[in-house]
Parts: structure tokens; C-alpha cells; sequence
């Protein structure tokens, strides 16, 4: 087992070492520099420019500003080019503001995705079964922002749920447990429309599953011996259709970084994706490399960890 | 006159069904899904509209999408205009204003149709590079797969290596940050997209053509002396398209959303072009006032992603090999 964990780590840093070096290429053979990025400022002398380019080492050539890049974030000195801030710090704050976001939408997906899948697939051609396949095509075809702006219009309405940024302005004096309800709060609207898509796609995926695993011939035997419903399905069939799914959970991960810019940009929530446009809009480049870097470790942490799972789960993959 | 049927047995081969030709055995098994059909007649009619589109507002310009009045502007859908302040040339052909007017005073409709044409041809030529990329890869993987390079990794484990790297990079960031520090044109939209797409396409290719290798076919036609460059595009990838022509029609319905998300975040084609998620991203601003600027292209955008993703699954159905009769 550990020769299997070890072997799998030992790929994913070779892998994360060439992904770096690729979007470090990809976004400096871009054109567009952040000395150049306001040319309508009176003020800006070619000393200036001269000075900015010299700080931030971008008349070197490309391999030096990747060794610098990599020195100084190794070294936790990486400084972003548009407010000189650490850019580690940067990215930890709004990280901490996009992991309740997160996790709340990642909850609503499976907790609600399982029962619509199951259930779907144990009636199958009946009403439940295509509605809920109708409504999911749905949801998967709205644009994304065109969907969040029609129901913020309803929901503001109606529930005067709030649907700007993290907290109410003036709560800061307020006691904890407000302060905490406010948090929460705020966090319903843009978790439930993050989830919306989520829920179309997995729970399509858990019917297809459970579809396969109910025409098996244990099942017909748990049906044949007497056994309740509830027993056949979530003890027997369910177990057997959940294998891939634990190596979904992994792959989950990378969602925290790359899924969200539309979402946070309308609900003005100040998570990574956010950091990201601004940094874009700003040509920040060590603040877009680490994020992307970001994005890319953790999608390799996220299928490590299916990988693990699934070698936990499927002893035969542990052989190979 | 006897002959055998599948199972063994002996059989009056007068009396027996005309054999099916894969494309009659594929029509059947789409024909059962009414609402796949129903999609791909709305995929036929938005084809035509888009050709149409592009005809009628650049080539003819029956509907001018850029004539600007401004006395017109934040009218309703099948709302009348003022003939007498607008000159004669710039009123609408149809009379009335089909889907109303912007902020500008310019047709909904005629902007619509001339949108039609360019989010279609972004879709099409951005899945169009994916793919094409996915089967050159996927098919040079597959097959000269054992072949070693300098002694340290065969050519399938460095293109599917390079595949995983790729898959690593969280894709619409990375489409964003490209998109946004390239210079905007719909060229480089359509680019990028495909360059970051054809993954899928790969990895569908090479499993196909790993399980084709072994056939008889194939084992003929390097017998019969064929180049190898010819079996895998003549003979091995066609039969291996069935999972990609799925993954295209769901790739553009993505593609469509994807471009309509950068014109959101302000990256998409530039004015005065109009695409759907332009015309979306500007109504954006007038929800209260002019409800229709975007409602119409909302709905529009969801009505064909919607038939994309129904044909997708249709002939993910239609094409399943476990569904057929053999």
C-alpha cells in the first residue's frame, strides 16, 4: 500500500514541476506587462518604468524569472506587483472566504444529488424519473449568471435574503451568535445556485450508476429472499454503485479554486476566484502564477486522494 | 435455402428480416427518443438561422443590427416605430420591432441574428481544433503506443502524460487568463477554447483504438502492406468516433456557455460584434427597465445548449454498442 501512495506522490510532483513551468511560459509569452498597465498616468516617467522593470525582473530571461518566482515562494517572500502585499497571505484570506462557499455548496450537491439519482433510477421511465432528467438537462443549459440574476430578482423580493458579499456592513459590533447567523445567512443564496449545477450532473451520474447495479443478479436474489426495499437498495446495491464516486469526491477539490469566478464576481463574495480577475485585470503576474500553480495542486491532491480512496476500496488496483 | 441465425440454429433465410445497416440500426434507436428528435430539429432550424443571420445582416443586410436611433431606444418587443421621426432607411424591414430595441435604438432581433452566427461558429470551430487535436493525439498514442523514445518512456505514456498535465490546469481560469492577456478578437476565443478542450476526445481515441488493434481488420490491412499513417485515419478512427461524436455536441453546448461567461467577465468579443453573451452581459445592466434586453438572449442561449445536451445524450443512447441487437 505505501509503495502504491508513494509511487502516486512521487508522479504528482513531476507532473506539478512541468504543469509550473507551462502556464509560467504560457502567461509570460503573453503580451501585456504590468509596467505598462497605466500609460495614461502623466506622471510615469521611463525611469519608473525602467524602475518597475528592473524590480520585478522582467527584462530578464524567462528561465530567471521562473527561478525567481520559484525562489521567492519557496521562501514565502513572493510580493505581488500591484500593492507589494504578500502574495501568500493574499491568497490564505481569500481562501478562508471561499472555503465556507465551498463546503456548504459542495453538502447541498450530495446530500441532495443522492436521493434524485436513487430514486430516479429505482422507478426508471416513470414521472419522477423524467421530470427529474428534464429538469437537470435544465439546469446544466442556463448560463450561469442568467440564472443567479433571475433569482436574486425573485428571492430579494420575497426573503430579503442578502445577496452582497459576506456580511451585513455595521455587524461588526453586533454579538458573536448574530454575527455567526449573518455569516450564514449571507452564504444561502450564492451556495444554493453554486450547487444547482452540481446536483443536475451528479445526480444524472448516481441514476446512470445505480441503473447498472440494479440489474445485477445479487440484487434479484436480495429481492427474491423477501428482503425490504430500503435493505436491497442502500445495503446492497448502493454500496457496490458508490466505488466511483469515491474517486469523484477527489477530483471535487480543484472546484474550490477555478469553478466560482462567475459566481463571486455577481454576489461579490471576495474568494480565490475573484483574486484571480483582479490579479488578471492588473497583469499581476506572481499572484496569477500561484493561483493557477494553486489550481493545479490541488487538482493533483484531489486525485491523489481518489486514488488512494479507490486503492483503499478496489484491492485489485493496489496491484497494479 | 438455410442458413444460421446468431444463436446456431437453423434457419429458412427467405423468411428472415432484411439485415440492418448500422446507419438504419443508429435511426432506429434515435427515432425512440421523441425528445432527442424534437432537439435536432431545433438544432437544424438554429443552423439555418444562423446561416440565415449571417446572410441577412452582413452579405444582403436585410436586418441592419448597427443602425443606431436613439429616439427609438427601451421599446418592447412587437412594438411599432416612429415613422415619423426616423428615416426611411433605418426603419425595421418587418415593420415592427420583432424582440424591441436597446439602449442604443438598435433591433434586438436583427443584433440576435447576427449573434446567432458568430456564437455557433465560435462553438463549432472551437470544439472543431479540439477534436481534430484529440484524434491526432489519441489515435498517434493508441497506435504506435509501444514505440520507445530514447529508452526512457514509450510515446502513449508521453501523450498521456502531457493529457494529465493538462487536465491539471483548472481550465476556465486558465482560459480567462490567456483570453484576457491576449489581445480580444474572436479568432483567439475560438483558439483557446479548443486548445483546452481536446482531453476528453484523447482519451475517448486512444481507448478505442487500443481495443481496435487487436481486430482481424487490422491485422489484414498491415498484411496487405497499407501505410500505417492510413490505418489509423482510414481505417481504425472512424470506427472509434461513436464516444467523440457525443463528447462534440456536448463541447459545444460548453463552448457556447464558456463564451458567454467571458463576455460576462468583460474578455468576450468586442463591440460592435454582437454575440448572445454580449447582448446577455449588456441587457444585464437594464433588468428592471428593459426586462427583454435580457430575458430574450438568456432564454435563447438556454434553448440551444438545452437541444445540444439532449442530442448529446440521444446518441450517446442511440450509439451505446450494448444496446444493439448483436
Amino acid at each position: 500500500m505505501l509503495a502504491y501512495i508513494g509511487r502516486n506522490i512521487a508522479l504528482r510532483v513531476v507532473l506539478l514541476f512541468i504543469v509550473s513551468v507551462l502556464i509560467h511560459g504560457l502567461i509570460h509569452l503573453a503580451p501585456g506587462e504590468p509596467s505598462a498597465v497605466d500609460p495614461s498616468n502623466p506622471r510615469m516617467k521611463p525611469q519608473d518604468i525602467a524602475k518597475i522593470r528592473a524590480a520585478f525582473h522582467l527584462d530578464d530571461p524567462l528561465y530567471l524569472q521562473y527561478v525567481y518566482w520559484v525562489r521567492d515562494l519557496a521562501r514565502g517572500e513572493l510580493k505581488s506587483f500591484k500593492d507589494n502585499q504578500p502574495v501568500l497571505g493574499k491568497i490564505w484570506r481569500r481562501f478562508l472566504n471561499s472555503l465556507p462557499l465551498f463546503i456548504c455548496s459542495t453538502l447541498i450537491v450530495w446530500t441532495l444529488a443522492f436521493p434524485v439519482g436513487i430514486h430516479a433510477a429505482i422507478r426508471r421511465g416513470a414521472v419522477f424519473d423524467r421530470s427529474s432528467t428534464l429538469v437537470a438537462y435544465a439546469l446544466i443549459s442556463f448560463p450561469g449568471f442568467f440564472l443567479s440574476y433571475i433569482m436574486i430578482l425573485g428571492v430579494v423580493e420575497v426573503f430579503h435574503v442578502p445577496v452582497i458579499g459576506l456580511r451585513t456592513f455595521g455587524m461588526e459590533g453586533a454579538t458573536g451568535v448574530f454575527q455567526f447567523m449573518d455569516r450564514v445567512w449571507h452564504l444561502v443564496l450564492p451556495s444554493l445556485l453554486g450547487a444547482l449545477g452540481g446536483i443536475a450532473i451528479l445526480s444524472r451520474y448516481v441514476r446512470s450508476q445505480m441503473l447498472e447495479v440494479v440489474s445485477q443478479d445479487y440484487v434479484r436474489t436480495a429481492k427474491a429472499k423477501g428482503l425490504h426495499q430500503d435493505v436491497v437498495i442502500y445495503r446492497h446495491a448502493l454500496r457496490n454503485a458508490l466505488l466511483p464516486f469515491i474517486t469523484m469526491f477527489g477530483l471535487l477539490i480543484p472546484g474550490l479554486v477555478g469553478g466560482s469566478v462567475i459566481f463571486e464576481t455577481i454576489f461579490a463574495w471576495p474568494g480565490l476566484g475573484l483574486l484571480g480577475y483582479e490579479a488578471i485585470l492588473s497583469r499581476d503576474f506572481p499572484v496569477i502564477l500561484t493561483l493557477n500553480v494553486f489550481g493545479a495542486m490541488l487538482t493533483l491532491i484531489g486525485t491523489l486522494i481518489s486514488d488512494v480512496l479507490y486503492g483503499v476500496a478496489d484491492p485489485r488496483i493496489r496491484l497494479e | 435455402m438455410n442458413t444460421m441465425n446468431r444463436l446456431g440454429a437453423s434457419v429458412d433465410a427467405e423468411k428472415l428480416p432484411p439485415p440492418e445497416t448500422p446507419w438504419q440500426e443508429f435511426i432506429r434507436v434515435f427515432k425512440k427518443d421523441r425528445l432527442a428528435v424534437v432537439s435536432s430539429i431545433v438544432l437544424a432550424i438554429l443552423v439555418v438561422v444562423g446561416i440565415s443571420g449571417k446572410v441577412f445582416t452582413e452579405w444582403v443586410v436585410v436586418f441592419d443590427a448597427e443602425v443606431v436611433r436613439l429616439p427609438d431606444k427601451f421599446l418592447p418587443p412587437l412594438s411599432t416605430p416612429s415613422v415619423d421621426i426616423i428615416p426611411a432607411p433605418d426603419l425595421p424591414q418587418l415593420g415592427v420591432y420583432v424582440f424591441g430595441t436597446d439602449e442604443l435604438g438598435r433591433d434586438v432581433f436583427a443584433r440576435m441574428l447576427q449573434g446567432s452566427f458568430v456564437s455557433l461558429s465560435i462553438g463549432f470551430v472551437a470544439v472543431g481544433i479540439s477534436v481534430v487535436v484529440g484524434i491526432l493525439l489519441g489515435g498517434l498514442a493508441g497506435f504506435f503506443g509501444n514505440i520507445q523514445l530514447l529508452k526512457i518512456m514509450t510515446v502513449d505514456t508521453l501523450i498521456m502524460r502531457f493529457t494529465d498535465v493538462m487536465l491539471c490546469i483548472p481550465t476556465f481560469f486558465l482560459i480567462l487568463t490567456v483570453v484576457a492577456l491576449l489581445p480580444p478578437s474572436i479568432y483567439n476565443i475560438m483558439i483557446v477554447i479548443g486548445l483546452f478542450g481536446w482531453m476528453g476526445t484523447c482519451r475517448f481515441v486512444r481507448a478505442e483504438i487500443l481495443a481496435l488493434r487487436q481486430q482481424d481488420f487490422v491485422v489484414a490491412a498491415e498484411a496487405l502492406g497499407l501505410p500505417k499513417t492510413r490505418i489509423i485515419f482510414r481505417h481504425l478512427v472512424p470506427n472509434a468516433l461513436a464516444p467523440v461524436l457525443v463528447s462534440t455536441t456536448i463541447g459545444v453546448a460548453t463552448a457556447i456557455l464558456t463564451e458567454s461567461g467571458l463576455s460576462f467577465l468583460g474578455f468576450g468579443v468586442q463591440p460592435p460584434y454582437a454575440t448572445w453573451g454580449n447582448i446577455l452581459t449588456d441587457g444585464k445592466g437594464f433588468i428592471f427597465d428593459a426586462p427583454w434586453l435580457f430575458v430574450i438572449p438568456g432564454m435563447a442561449i438556454f434553448v440551444v445548449v438545452l437541444a445540444f445536451n439532449i442530442v448529446g445524450e440521444g446518441l450517446r443512447e442511440a450509439l451505446n454498442p450494448k444496446l444493439r441487437r448483436r
